[in-house]
């Protein structure tokens, strides 16, 4: 049982919740999630990443977006309140080293996963430019916290209420066309955003890490739920993940692989929330 | 197989039981073997094709008896060296036979820990019951004693009663074991060490322990509640549980001994690593591994669809690749989760089957279609991306290979499609390499299984391991077999150091 010791709401629908959790503060790396769930016997397992951790105060940070059954019914609980089984940390830790100049990408949700590897890239001496997107201002999450890290941070909107009316591609694609070019790309997003970033710095050969967000059970390496097709190699997110190289990944197919229970979820969704007759 | 209703059996047995009873000279062997041979009452096919309850309902004791009564208490006893951990099998039979339930169990109990477990789930055809003189007098393993049901019975008779004993723990030691995994070996080992007095902890990624035993074999084939009367009784022991705790992520096996102060390891991780075929389409919406299939349905409950958050398919036509206990497992439980047809696709012949003898009988009574010397060649995707069919390829047999078994052989142009919705890969599990990854000097084989020598000792100091993650994807019989004899070992090198 682990305690939620606080809770910020940062936009409509995103979250952030710090968990009471000593082991894994202490343990946990940058790039490694947590599995939680919320009922022992019924409830579903879902993967959210570690944001932070506070060593002294043995929580960890979760930022989440309520998108379905699970997130909401999260979305919901207070300070006090118990999560009733989490586990973690799970997943290969980013690979962190002084690549020399690396570009962070992250679109809506993904900034809260890309915050903690931009905090230990920066620290790892690396200059840092970090590109923030979202559909518009009121879903930014993390402005400050990225600022702080970033030695040139760039915001993009969709509509244009906040940085640059943009996608994040643009930007990034600049970058890749200064000299130097980036020696390295990360990007955090939603998968189609993750696509398209890794398309855009595939023709300058910069090399594009992704991290997957795919449908997950155990997280251990044991049902193989998350798998996706990278290169020729069918992989498993859980442990050989979350991040690959975005070059490799076919993102069509895990994008496909995501939306395996999307109908009944949607179902799930509008009887668990509106009440309304199935 | 044709099924009997439990109603006619229980009454059958009553009769004939009254006519042995009836006998004044003692019986000798003809009179025993003239006894009909049990069958296991069981759900109707028709009824338990959608209900999760368990199938076989076990015997009445008018029918355990008569059975005990079957056994002809031969001197070799040839039934025990089949027997993986060499249970006093004639013994405790006729300890049934003369209504001495309790001591039954006491037996039972001197080398097994979870009888209700194994009487379910054991390949007693393959095992204790192959060499039983009763069968091979009669000419068919099929009636030979049956050791597994009256082994169930006694187990079972010593719950629903509640006479099961809290084993006594001896005087605390000061010395801790850690113990990693909670599936059959893990649950044994932490048993016999607590009786020592060495305070013991339990970890377990999953937020249950039981291991296979609760994510993997189906509620209607073993009952969750059965494994968990077993952990209760480590509780009451005072055996500490970790639940949500993955050695080699949230602490490393170093981390155990180093920091933590254990005096001790048992590594216990199972063969938790789903095996693919590697063949076009595999990685199509609609295809599982039975890993996967399973766990959803028992650990997470999505066949309970009212009250799980945890989705699962709802299929229509379902194939399942494999022949074992496993692939019986996911067959099963898709009809139990409403689909209309599933398919079983194994590329030998039923002979070479591995699953137990009675999940083969039970499957095809209830109506799964099993294509047997057939094996698909790829998995056909609709013009989304989700499973709409198979390719598969007729077999034939060929020379015996290594293994002994007649090889099967593709036949050239024999490609034929199956429609379906959902394919479910149930070939096989190799060893998790978690801990192997994390644990430097932790010498494994080339199938990533840990080498531990015949005391279950690993290569590295007061390192055990034992269970599928040793043997490969095994039994329940030979993890606990295997957890034994680690514990023996551990507690003598605990009472030295
Ligand atoms: C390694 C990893 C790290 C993640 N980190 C974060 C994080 O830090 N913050 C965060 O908000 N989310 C994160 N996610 C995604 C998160 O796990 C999902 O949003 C969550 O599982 C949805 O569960 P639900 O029950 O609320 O929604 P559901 O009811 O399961 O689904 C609602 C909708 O979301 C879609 N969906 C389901 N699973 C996912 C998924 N894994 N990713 C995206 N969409 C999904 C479904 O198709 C459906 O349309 C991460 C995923 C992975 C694999
Ligand atoms: C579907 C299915 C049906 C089967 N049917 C039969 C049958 O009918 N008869 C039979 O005899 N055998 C059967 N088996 C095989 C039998 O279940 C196994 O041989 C047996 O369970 C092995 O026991 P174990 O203790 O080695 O490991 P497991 O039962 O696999 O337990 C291992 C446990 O360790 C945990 N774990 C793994 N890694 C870590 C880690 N790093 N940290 C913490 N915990 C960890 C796992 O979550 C799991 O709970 C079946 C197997 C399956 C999958
Ligand atoms: S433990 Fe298994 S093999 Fe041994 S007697 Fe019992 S059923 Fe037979
Ligand atoms: S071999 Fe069969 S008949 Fe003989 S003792 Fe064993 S169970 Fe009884
Ligand atoms: S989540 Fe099960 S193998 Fe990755």
């Amino acid at each position: 049982m682990n305690r939620i010791l606080e809770k910020k709401q940062l936009s409509e629908t995103v979250f952030s919740m710090r968990v009471e959790a000593p082991l894994i503060a202490c343990e946990r790396k940058a790039g490694q999630f947590i599995i939680l769930q919320l009922c022992e016997d019924f409830g579903e397992r879902i993967p959210l990443t570690v944001a932070d951790a506070d060593l002294a105060a043995g929580s960890i940070t979760l930022i989440f977006q309520a998108v379905g059954k699970t997130t909401k019914k999260l979305a919901r609980m207070e300070v006090g309140d118990k999560i009733a089984a989490l586990v973690g940390p799970l997943g290969t830790p980013t690979h962190i080293e002084n690549f020399g100049t690396v570009v962070c990408v992250g679109g809506g949700i993904g900034v809260a996963p890309l915050h903690p590897i931009a905090q230990a890239m920066k620290a790892a001496g690396n200059h840092v430019t970090i590109i923030m997107g979202a559909r518009n201002k009121d879903l930014i999450i993390l402005e400050d916290e990225m600022r702080a890290i970033a030695d040139e941070l760039i915001l993009c909107t969709d509509d244009g209420s906040y940085g640059r009316k943009c996608l994040v591609t643009e930007p990034l694609k600049e970058l890749c066309e200064q000299d130097p070019k980036p020696d390295l790309a990360v990007a955090i997003g939603p998968p189609i955003m993750m696509k398209f970033c890794a398309e855009t710095t595939r023709p300058y050969e910069v090399p594009t890490q992704v991290s997957l967000n795919t449908i997950m059970v155990d997280g251990t390496g044991m049902c193989g739920g998350c798998r996706v097709t990278v290169g020729d190699e069918t992989k498993f997110v859980c442990v050989d993940g979350p991040e690959f190289d975005g070059h490799l990944v076919d993102f069509d197919n895990m994008i496909n692989r995501l939306n395996s229970y999307k109908k009944q979820e949607e179902h799930d969704c509008k009887i668990g929330l509106e009440g309304e007759a199935s | 197989m044709t099924y009997i209703p439990s109603e006619k059996l229980a009454e059958d047995a009553k009769k004939v039981l009254e006519e042995v009873n009836a006998k004044t000279e003692p019986l000798g062997p003809r009179d025993r073997m003239a006894i009909p041979a049990q069958e296991m009452p069981s759900q109707d096919p028709a009824v338990r094709r959608s209900n999760m309850e368990e199938v076989a309902l076990g015997y009445t004791p008018e029918q355990a008896k008569l059975e005990a009564e079957r056994c002809l208490q031969c001197k070799t006893a040839p039934c025990i060296a089949g027997c993986p951990v060499g249970i006093d099998i004639p013994g405790f039979i006729q300890a049934i036979a003369d209504g001495d339930n309790k001591k039954a169990v006491d037996i039972l109990k001197q080398d097994s820990l979870l009888p209700a477990v194994c009487g379910r789930v054991c390949p007693q055809e393959t095992q204790c019951q192959a060499p039983c003189t009763v069968g091979k007098v009669l000419k068919s393993v099929d009636k030979a004693v049956s050791i597994g049901r009256l082994e169930r019975y006694v187990a079972d008779w010593e719950r629903e009663n509640d006479l099961v004993e809290i084993p006594a723990v001896k005087p605390e030691t000061g010395k801790k074991v850690g113990i990693i995994g909670t599936g059959p070996a893990g649950l044994t080992v932490a048993a016999d060490i607590r009786r020592e007095g060495h305070s013991v902890v339990l970890f377990e990624a999953f937020h249950k322990p039981g291991g296979v035993m609760v994510y993997g074999i189906p509620e209607f084939r073993l009952p969750k509640a059965i494994v968990q009367k077993e952990i209760d009784a480590l509780t009451a022991m005072g055996c500490e549980l970790k639940p949500n705790f993955v050695i080699g992520r949230t602490r490393k096996v170093a981390d155990l001994l180093k920091e933590d102060s254990f005096d001790a390891l048992f590594i216990g991780t199972g063969a938790g690593l789903p095996r693919f075929m590697n063949i076009e389409g595999e990685n199509l919406v609609g295809v599982y591994s039975a890993n996967e299939y399973l766990t959803r349905s028992n650990l997470m409950r999505a066949y309970d669809k009212a009250r799980a958050d945890t989705p699962i398919f709802a299929s229509e036509k379902v194939a399942v690749f494999g022949g074992g206990n496993v692939a019986m497992d996911a067959a099963r439980t898709a009809v139990r989760l409403g689909a209309k047809e599933v398919h079983l696709i194994y590329r030998r012949t039923e002979v070479e089957m591995p699953a137990r003898v009675e999940e083969v009988g039970h499957a095809k009574e209830e109506g799964v279609i099993f294509h047997l010397l057939e094996n698909p060649k790829r998995i056909l995707s609709d013009e989304r991306g989700w499973v709409r069919g198979i390719e598969c390829l007729r077999y034939e047999l060929g020379e015996p290979d290594d293994s002994g078994r007649r090889r099967p052989v593709a036949i050239e142009g024999s490609e034929f499609e199956i429609d379906l919705d959902t394919v479910i890969v149930a070939i096989g599990n190799d060893s998790n390499p978690l801990i192997r990854q994390t644990t430097p000097g932790l010498e494994t084989n080339k199938w990533g299984n840990i080498v531990a020598d015949e005391n279950g000792k690993s290569s590295l100091d007061r390192i055990y391991a034992g269970g599928d993650i040793v043997l490969g994807a095994a039994t329940v019989i030979l993890a606990m077999g295997e957890g034994r004899k680690a514990a023996a070992a551990m507690n003598r090198m605990l009472s030295e150091i």
